[in-house]
């Protein structure tokens, strides 16, 4: 508090809106909604930061970002040096500038968001990020000298890139091992195109490359080889990134009926196999004209934004709770609304009808109510009997989460998982049971945020640091 | 990246090709398959693995001309690329000494049940075979079937080559027969196994089908693939792709693998009237 104080006061300036598609356009396209701040309007906001001596914002960024740093560097107009100070703790700012729930982090506890409204850091992040990547200015830094240590990585999502790009600078000769044909997990097959295009995280990835990581792509761990042949092939130690992959229905009657998708389904066939290009692109996906998602994260939200695009004349959300507990950001409810979406809300799914043919042609749906607190500390929605309706659909999305996926856990021996199959580890460092093998990120913790996931790359990459260069030093002695 | 090294036309529709893929070569196991992405704008589609050689690195394939990316697999040469090729994926087949089994393979489906009828037989079984197509010019390996069985009987819809009828009445014939068969493989059109599934349910025999549902990530990601045994929903990619064909709602999957017909034959169409566009 008292760093304000002590400040000169400076003449107000409002949170910069940043420029975006308007709604009627941008439903008929992929293209990013948001447009990215232009250098003035980012130089203006980056004024309004008041530098705090203890910034709060640094401790709700489970990365430290050195953020007063890069946004006085943004205020004076050295937008490149900016992006370098990102990345010296964020090896994906450009994407963290899209995707991070920022209102639930650095800007949460940003002190101007006490009085009026926060910096706005992700937008920020954005800017500095894309200003680097558009100049070609990016460059690589200088990385130490080779230590000999061999860590395999497996799964190139947030996580495993995080810890890739963190070891690699250290002096480790890095392993991607990813099961899909392209590089950044959810970044590429789950996030769409309008929220963020994968230019960007084809670049991203890119230069963790540049920095010497070897990614080898369809490589299923588990399947073509397992964690023990990885040590017999003498990596040192392995790092577990493969996310909560497996989607959850709701096994409801016809729930496997012709034009119902789980939201992984949908969007890796839109997003990573490119299906809203069909036919230029191969892979298939229903346009649906009527088309329910079922759920209330971000997950669904990007479903349904995809299904308008893809010509839905109405898109649903299905959620049985009410618009308080859904778990998308704010932003992200906001961006569906603008664009027409249909929130049924304390409603939930309980059959689906079909055609002959079996292909879904309606849902049956029941109104819920709110009842007491759950575990999670939201309230519970119980059924309200008799009150069941049918909607019209011709395509459904399931969106109610996803879970552990056990192709790695079930073909490693000793390595250890809860009840709900996610991998057991010991507290921060990302430790398992298993000697050598550390995990991190969704298939730890279950589906959470791409930062979080970042930050446990962060947290291993420094716990597998201090295990093998103790064990580098042992080295040394013997010799 | 992985190299065409041979590649052999079983029929005027049928494709056999080995390709470079020496990890995959040396580590699958049969009933396995893989995901290959022709290229860029390629679809992700599931090949059984017919066969492999350790020491070339090269893994077999088998596949019939059914829209775009199977066409333009056809007109590749020994040599050309394939982009992706993933895996192995699936369960592995059981290979154990039942005793005696009878594997069926209808159309390109022989390929798929090839590398099972070799490793039952190199287990110890007793294999009788029965291979059957539409019409004589597509049985494929039937060579490398009769090594792998100890009797194969070949059959044709149009009665063109071999006994004239279906696999099922074979299999009738061979169960009437008189000699105990403990296991029973099934793989071929739908319509094949569903009919094979139905006859040896009453007499009990334990029947093995091998699902060639629609599949995506094939690593459990995406649910694609999904099919429902004895009631329940199983992924044919992680869980499968062999079931127990008594257990099979073959019309469920019948279904689903309609689902995209329509684009199906549009892709085709589109590859087909040399469409240069982008």
């Amino acid at each position: 508090m008292t760093d304000t104080e002590t400040k000169p006061k400076k003449e107000k300036i409002p949170r910069q809106a940043m420029p975006e598609q308007n709604p009627g356009d941008r439903v008929k396209n992929f293209d990013e909604v948001p447009c990215g701040y232009p250098p003035e309007t980012a130089m203006l906001e980056a004024k309004r930061c008041i530098q705090c001596k203890k910034p709060g914002c640094v401790e709700g960024c489970p990365v430290d970002v050195r953020i007063p740093e890069f946004i006085l560097q943004i205020a004076e107009g050295d937008f490149i040096g900016a992006a370098r100070t990102l990345k010296e703790t964020n090896c994906l700012p450009a994407v963290c500038g899209r995707v991070c729930p920022q209102e639930d982090q650095c800007e949460k506890t940003c002190i101007l968001g006490k009085k009026g409204e926060p910096v706005a850091i992700g937008r920020l992040e954005r800017f500095a990020a894309d200003y680097e990547r558009d100049q070609g200015a990016v460059k690589i830094p200088a990385v130490a000298t080779p230590n000999g240590k061999k860590v395999a990585v497996i799964g190139a999502g947030p996580s495993g890139l995080t810890i890739a790009g963190d070891l690699v600078k250290l002096g480790y000769d890095i392993t991607v091992f990813e099961a899909l044909h392209k590089a950044g997990g959810v970044l590429i097959y789950g996030i769409p195109e309008f929220r963020l295009p994968k230019a960007i995280v084809e670049a991203e990835v890119d230069y963790l490359k540049k920095l010497g990581v070897k990614v080898i792509t369809n490589a299923v761990i588990g399947r073509l080889k397992t964690i023990d042949e990885l040590f017999a092939e003498g990596f040192d130690a392995v790092y577990i990134g493969v996310g909560a992959g497996a989607p959850v229905f709701m096994d409801i009657p016809g729930e496997n009926m012709s034009g119902i998708y789980s939201a992984n389904e949908y969007l890796t066939r839109s997003n990573l196999m490119k299906a809203y290009r069909f036919p230029e692109y191969d892979t298939p996906i229903v346009r649906g004209k009527n088309v329910a998602v079922v759920g209330g994260g971000n997950v669904a939200m990007d479903s349904v934004r995809t299904a308008l695009r893809l010509g839905a004349d109405n898109a649903y959300i299905i959620y049985r709770r009410s618009e308080v507990e859904m778990p998308a950001r704010k932003e992200e409810v906001h961006h569906a609304k603008e664009e027409g979406v249909q929130f049924l809300l304390l409603t939930n799914p309980v059959e689906y009808l079909g055609s002959k043919d079996g292909w879904v042609t309606g849902v049956r749906c029941i109104r819920m109510e709110l009842g007491e607190p759950d575990a999670s500390g939201r309230r519970s929605p119980v059924p309200m009997p008799g009150s069941e309706f049918v909607i019209d659909v011709d395509t459904v999305v399931v969106a109610v989460g996803t879970m552990a996926n056990p192709i790695v856990s079930s073909t490693t021996p000793g390595l250890e998982t809860n009840r709900k199959g996610y991998i057991i580890t010991k507290g921060e460092s990302g430790e398992t049971t298993r000697r050598g093998v550390y995990a991190g990120g969704d298939i730890v913790t279950g589906a959470a945020t791409v930062i979080l996931a970042m930050g446990a790359g962060r947290k291993a990459a420094q716990a597998i640091h201090h295990a093998l260069s103790g064990s580098l030093q042992d080295d040394g002695e013997k010799r | 990246m992985s190299s065409i090294i041979s590649k052999t036309n079983l029929s005027d529709s049928v494709v056999q090709m080995d390709i470079l893929a020496p990890e995959i070569a040396r580590k699958r196991k049969a009933g396995q398959f893989v995901i290959l992405k022709v290229n860029e704008q390629g679809e992700r589609i599931p090949l059984t693995i017919v066969d492999s050689d350790g020491e070339q690195g090269t893994i077999t394939i088998i596949f019939q001309i059914v829209g775009k990316t199977t066409a333009m697999m056809a007109v590749m040469k020994v040599g050309d690329e394939i982009q992706d090729v993933q895996g192995p994926l699936g369960n592995p087949t059981e290979i154990e000494n039942f005793g005696h089994v009878v594997c069926i393979g209808g159309g390109v489906g022989v390929g798929v049940i090839y590398p099972i009828t070799k490793a039952l037989k190199e287990a110890g079984n007793r294999v009788t075979s029965i291979i059957g197509a539409r019409t004589k010019s597509l049985i494929i390996l039937e060579e490398d079937m009769k090594a792998a069985s100890n009797e194969l009987i070949v059959t044709t819809d149009d009665g063109s080559y071999g006994v004239h009828g279906f696999v099922s009445n074979v299999l009738q014939k061979v169960i009437d027969g008189g000699e105990k068969i403990d296991h029973v493989y099934a793989i071929g059109p739908v319509p094949m196994m569903k009919a094979i599934a139905n006859l040896t349910r009453p007499y009990g025999i334990k029947t093995i089908v091998s699902l060639n549902a629609i599949m995506v990530d094939a690593t459990g990601m995406c649910g694609a693939c999904r099919v429902a045994v004895g009631g329940k929903t199983k992924f044919t990619c992680v869980d499968g792709p062999e079931f127990d064909g008594h257990q099979v709602d073959f019309d469920l999957l019948t279904n689903r693998l309609r689902m995209y017909c329509e684009q199906e034959g549009q892709s085709y169409e589109r590859h087909r009237c040399g469409w240069q566009g982008n």
